[in-house]
């Protein structure tokens, strides 16, 4: 072997560069079918789009003329484009804080020696791994003000004298579809920050302890900083979600009463395939794409700081 | 350590009863946390439940005892007729859905094509990028990472027109006129979702850990890269494989948007949208649509018990969804 290395190496190193360039054949061909696929759905589409919003485009209509800002311009003074907005941000703000904390909370007790915490964890995982469209239908069923449970439960334990409308209640409404997503997202962060605390050292309260702390001195100064990583990815992953939150929109309330839950999406949804503004609610998305920009750049930071698993 | 330094100290009898003492209150906290823990947690674990009780006891229920007052936890007339019903099967009435059967063939006929290309495609990128070395690798692979910023939402609009000028399908011409492409058929469902950034991203990571020289000695025998990745490089991802893949069917089982816009054919629709669409239309007939609801839920409380330990690792490894 290392005498014939020195005597065949011209050929050899010829025989070697046709071997890579083969070798490198194959690997485009193997990232070939992603990258058809995403060159088409992806950076084709995302052009696109870029230059739908600069048109007046609908699909039933043949003339499609150029708008420039104009699309742009229009959302700045539309009214219920605002209010969408606005519905989002209430959404968001309300159905994250109270799915993590709800979540920590369940992952807390579920982390102490109890029996058959699989059968607790997988109880309430139930809700994430049904259908997302048959929790939305149950929980409409649930509200419904002549027969629904919780006028039922609410009348007779008298928190209410007399039934609530629930979904049809304009400022009801949107506390109603929080409290089914807080309600269908626990599982998740439940599962995700069980995962945080058993990657918990144990000898970190220990010490705690052995120092004298007590039960709520250990979870604010030991599980609370060990936590941060999954809080910090959980936070931003449901920010993402939130803002994007159509499903149950659709299913229970249809965006009223009086577009109190018209989401930004639905917005989106209404816009292109309601009214058929192809192009503004292209121009819509984009504004979208801004906000949810902010935090997916912030979850690919965690990503490079924590790796895949956080 | 702590508790037994003094002891070497006193004498065994002094200081063994206090430490009994101690221990025997400890203990009795113990206990008293857990049976408060128990006091919290099963209450409010049956509240957690309790949804999905009221939904197998609606499907059970003729429709007039759904609405009676105080609530039927029990039904008092069990029958199976809604989900004959919402079946087509035995005697038909006003309300029936048409085509339910189909509503599941084609939910899994396509989630199982979504997954099944998505391992495939997304498995041979992820092993060329992360171990082929070649021109541009860095670049695309930025590239793929970049488009997992971008929503759904905006490329969804010009992806459906796309799909709706697919030339040559559905009555288009060459030029992508005339025709509805690929609206309203299973390309339209399968292909946009045929591959995942998130998933090659994924797979690569995993990828990354397997050892060079391993590749290395298949390719000194004469491997082809296809073999190589086939027979060497699959089988070593395979635990990663399995939980992006259990996580695509089930994602891909319930989405709901992409079907909602694409699908107008009442014998195309996926379950979600099947079920959805009946309670727009029948707004009364909840018998009909708790047993909906029910057969809709089984499929995939059948797949989480099947692989609960993949799925739960393939979330606390990789975030919420695929």
């Amino acid at each position: 072997m290392a005498a014939s290395v020195p005597v065949n190496r011209s050929r050899g190193h010829g025989r070697r560069v046709k071997r890579d360039l083969r070798r490198s054949w194959s690997a485009y061909l193997f990232i070939s079918p992603g990258l058809v696929l995403f060159g088409l759905f992806t950076l084709f589409a995302l052009g696109f789009a870029f230059y739908l919003s600069f048109h007046e485009w609908s699909v039933i209509e043949q003339d499609r003329p150029f708008v420039g800002l104009e699309n742009y311009r229009d959302i700045l003074a539309d009214q219920r484009f605002h209010r969408s907005v606005i519905n989002t941000f209430y959404f968001t703000g309300a159905s994250v804080p109270l799915t993590l904390t709800i979540g920590l909370l369940i992952a807390l007790m579920l982390n102490q020696p109890i029996r058959a915490r699989g059968f607790f964890r997988t109880l309430y995982y139930l809700p994430v791994v049904t259908p997302f469209v048959v929790v939305a239908i149950l929980w409409k069923f649930l509200y419904n003000a002549d027969f629904g449970l919780f006028n039922y439960y609410l009348l007779k334990t008298r928190l209410i004298d007399e039934p609530l409308l629930w979904l049809s209640d304009k400022d009801l409404a949107m506390p109603a579809v929080i409290l089914m997503s807080v309600y269908s997202g626990i599982g998740s962060a439940m599962l995700l920050y069980l995962a945080g605390l058993q990657g918990i050292p144990e000898e970190l309260y220990e010490a705690a302890k052995v120092d004298g702390a007590g039960a709520w001195q250990r979870f604010r100064h030991v599980t609370v900083p060990q936590l941060a990583p999954t809080t910090l990815f959980l936070l931003v992953i449901s920010i993402i979600y939130s803002l994007q939150v159509f499903t149950q929109i659709f299913v229970m309330t249809g965006g009223g009463p009086v577009e109190r839950t018209t989401t930004m999406v639905y917005y989106i949804y209404l816009s292109a395939f309601k009214f058929f503004e192809m192009g503004y609610a292209t121009a819509l998305a984009f504004f979208l794409f801004a906000m949810v920009l902010v935090f997916t750049v912030f979850q690919l930071r965690l990503y490079r700081r924590y790796g895949a698993g956080i | 350590m702590a508790v037994s330094a003094p002891r070497e100290k006193l004498p065994p009898s002094v200081a063994a009863r206090p430490l009994r003492g101690r221990r025997a209150r400890g203990r009795a906290v113990r206990r008293f946390r857990l049976v408060a823990l128990y006091a919290l947690l099963v209450p409010l674990s049956v509240l957690f439940i309790a949804p999905f009780a009221w939904l197998v006891s609606s499907s059970l229920k003729p429709l007039g005892d759904i609405f009676v007052w105080p609530p039927q936890w029990i039904p008092d007339n069990p029958t199976l007729a809604n989900y004959e019903l919402f079946l087509g099967l035995g005697e038909q009435d006003a309300r029936s859905a048409e085509f339910v059967a189909r509503w599941f063939l084609n939910s899994a006929f396509v989630a199982l094509s979504v997954t099944f290309l998505q391992l495939f495609f997304n498995s041979l990128a992820a092993y060329a990028f992360a171990k082929r070395d070649f021109p541009g690798r860095n670049a695309i692979f930025v590239l793929f990472l970049a488009t997992m910023m971008i929503p759904g939402q905006v490329t969804l609009i010009p992806t459906y027109l796309v799909i709706r000028h697919m030339p040559l399908f559905g009555g288009n011409d060459i030029w992508g006129q005339g025709g509805h492409g690929w609206l309203d058929s299973y390309y339209g469902l399968i292909l946009p979702g045929a591959v995942s950034a998130f998933g090659i991203f994924f797979l690569r990571q995993y990828m990354l850990s397997i050892p060079n020289e391993l590749l290395d000695a298949a390719r000194i025998d004469g491997a082809s890269e296809f073999k190589i990745y086939w027979r060497i490089v699959l089988p070593l991802t395979k635990p990663a494989l399995a939980a992006t893949g259990i996580l695509t069917f089930m994602y891909s089982w319930e989405d709901f948007f992409w079907p909602l816009i694409i699908i107008t054919s009442p014998e195309l629709y996926t379950v979600p949208l099947g079920l959805t669409l009946y309670v727009v239309r029948n707004r009364t007939a909840w018998d009909i649509v708790m047993a909906g609801s029910v057969l809709a839920t089984l499929p995939m409380i059948f797949v989480f018990v099947l692989f609960q330990r993949h799925i739960i690792r393939g979330i606390t490894l990789g975030g919420l969804k695929g």
